[in-house]
């Protein structure tokens, strides 16, 4: 019995703990990114913002998820019942899922894997699935257009992303994540070094999360809502926090990539008492900002547009920068050692 | 040269960057929006809102059943009955309007030539039915004495542009 409890029931408890470590704060980092956003949006455009529900409004997210969870889920009878069930809770498992090799602080990381950018890259490529089984289960003309959009977009955004993740690569020599931060304590951050690459890799992460403007799949002008049209209650609420998870994690991304994790800007005095998941929070909430900022300001890429994007200027702008960068480290002889 | 500075435009996301300052900055001006149910807007003496039935203030009402409001109305939501009243005087039996028809032109107040029918102030009188939403004699007449004050303020502020 002492053995059943030391080999399996305990490391099992640890990892519950430390699963609901992270989605617990997450969920509400989701429900206050969605307050936030509001509020920012708002504020750009000259208006108030939601500012009833709670002290300035703080509570309006969870009102809303209250509301949706009271509402009836509807299940047209074209559907594909049971494509049309799992595609919400595919979306939210995998933006979830993704967090395991998300380190906070040096060691603290759920699974630290030797794969674990690999295995990032995996995830957010999966979550297109989510989207095209709603689209395809739904029996409906706007959430079929919508899928098939995601999924070009997806595809197209992910070439890029995928040599921006090379180049890092290149520099780190390694794919576990947290060697990605750590080869950025001994040097500068990589957004110096690799700017442009800095850049490309936010602006495909707003395509990957179909987030404006690049929100084609959800178009509300063409496409009323895209692939969510037929979804209500719970079912939506899970797209709707997949998405926003997702925006969390692809800032989280950038910030472990880019701009050095869990580090101080300066590793001197009052800059490294303040702990390393604090560093880390601050800078995906200023990622996340950037997101709300993009959104408030720039209108929607036609379709054209974003695939000549993806494939004429993204895709051999980052193939260059590979040959660069690694040009550079041999030529100069940088190329990290492990 | 215009080449290489278009060029270097499109490059630094230029556009995009002067887009996203200029938003940046609105985040720090001054709201336009108001706080709506704590906070209204202000209203001209002459807005048409929510009509209502005055009362002269010995309390004897001022409608006199010349149906010129009913006359002239174009969406014809005002019905009106009358007949004389034991002291002779000609009153009316029946004032309804059907605030669904109703088209707010203020030309009822404008026919009345005793300031009886009038479009108070308020504007927020939607109801959870339709039926609230046909006004009966009783309902304009409350009206008339809940918003008398301002209706009054309202008639004595425009009256030197009549």
């Amino acid at each position: 019995m002492a053995e059943f409890w030391s080999i399996y029931l305990l490391p099992g408890i640890i990892i519950l703990a430390q699963i609901l470590a992270i989605v617990v704060p997450l969920l509400l980092a989701v429900a206050m990114l969605t307050y936030f956003e509001r509020k920012i949006m708002a504020a750009m455009q000259l208006r108030m913002g939601p500012n009833v529900v709670g002290p300035f409004g703080l509570l309006q997210a969870f009102a809303d998820g209250a509301k949706l969870f009271f509402k009836e889920t509807v299940l047209p009878t074209s559907a594909n019942k049971i494509v049309f069930l799992i595609a919400p809770m595919l979306t939210f498992c995998l933006s979830l899922v993704a967090w395991a090799v998300i380190p906070f602080d040096d060691g603290m990381v759920v699974s630290d894997i030797n794969v674990g950018i690999l295995y990032l890259f995996a995830i957010s490529s999966l979550g297109v699935y989510g989207i095209v089984m709603a689209g395809w289960a739904s029996n409906s003309k706007y959430p079929f257009l919508s899928a098939l959009r995601s999924a070009a977009q997806m595809v197209s955004y992910e070439v890029s992303i995928g040599f921006v993740i090379i180049t890092v690569l290149l520099c780190v020599g390694s794919l576990n994540v947290s060697d990605v931060v750590r080869a950025q304590a001994e040097g500068v951050w990589f957004f110096i070094p690799l700017f442009p690459m800095f850049i490309i890799f936010f602006i495909s992460a707003l395509a990957e999360t179909n987030r404006h403007p690049f929100d084609l799949p959800e178009a509300e002008a063409e496409l009323v809502a895209g692939y969510q049209v037929e979804y209500s209650s719970m079912t939506f609420a899970l797209f709707f926090l997949g998405e926003y998870a997702n925006m969390i994690l692809m800032s989280g991304l950038t910030a472990i990539l880019f701009l050095g994790g869990w580090l101080p800007p300066f590793d001197i005095a009052p800059f490294n008492w303040i702990p390393g998941p604090i560093w880390f929070f601050l800078k995906i909430s200023v990622l996340l900002f950037v997101f709300v900022w993009v959104r408030a300001t720039l209108p929607r890429y036609r379709y054209d547009q974003l695939m000549r994007l993806g494939w004429k200027v993204f895709l051999p702008f980052s193939l260059f920068w590979v040959a660069l960068t690694a040009g550079v480290l041999v030529a100069f002889d940088l190329v990290p050692q492990t | 040269m215009g080449f290489i500075r278009n060029s270097a435009r499109s490059l630094l996301l230029w556009e995009i960057v002067e887009g996203m300052a200029l938003t940046f900055s609105y985040m720090f001006r001054k709201r336009v929006t108001i706080n709506y149910p704590y906070e209204k807007g202000p209203i001209s003496p002459r807005f048409r809102g929510e009509h209502a039935l005055r009362r002269y203030p010995n309390g004897e009402e001022r409608c006199i059943a010349c149906k010129l409001c009913e006359a002239i109305c174009p969406a014809q939501a005002i019905t009106i009955e009358a007949e004389p009243r034991d002291d002779g005087s000609r009153r009316t039996t029946r004032y309804d309007i059907d605030m669904t028809k109703c088209i707010y032109c203020g030309y009822c107040e404008e026919a009345c030539p005793v300031d009886a029918i009038v479009e108070g102030p308020n504007f927020e009188f939607a109801t959870e039915s339709r039926e609230e939403l046909f006004y009966d004699k009783t309902k304009l007449l409350a009206n008339g004495e809940r918003w008398e004050r301002e209706i009054a303020a309202n008639i004595a502020a425009d009256a030197p542009y009549r």
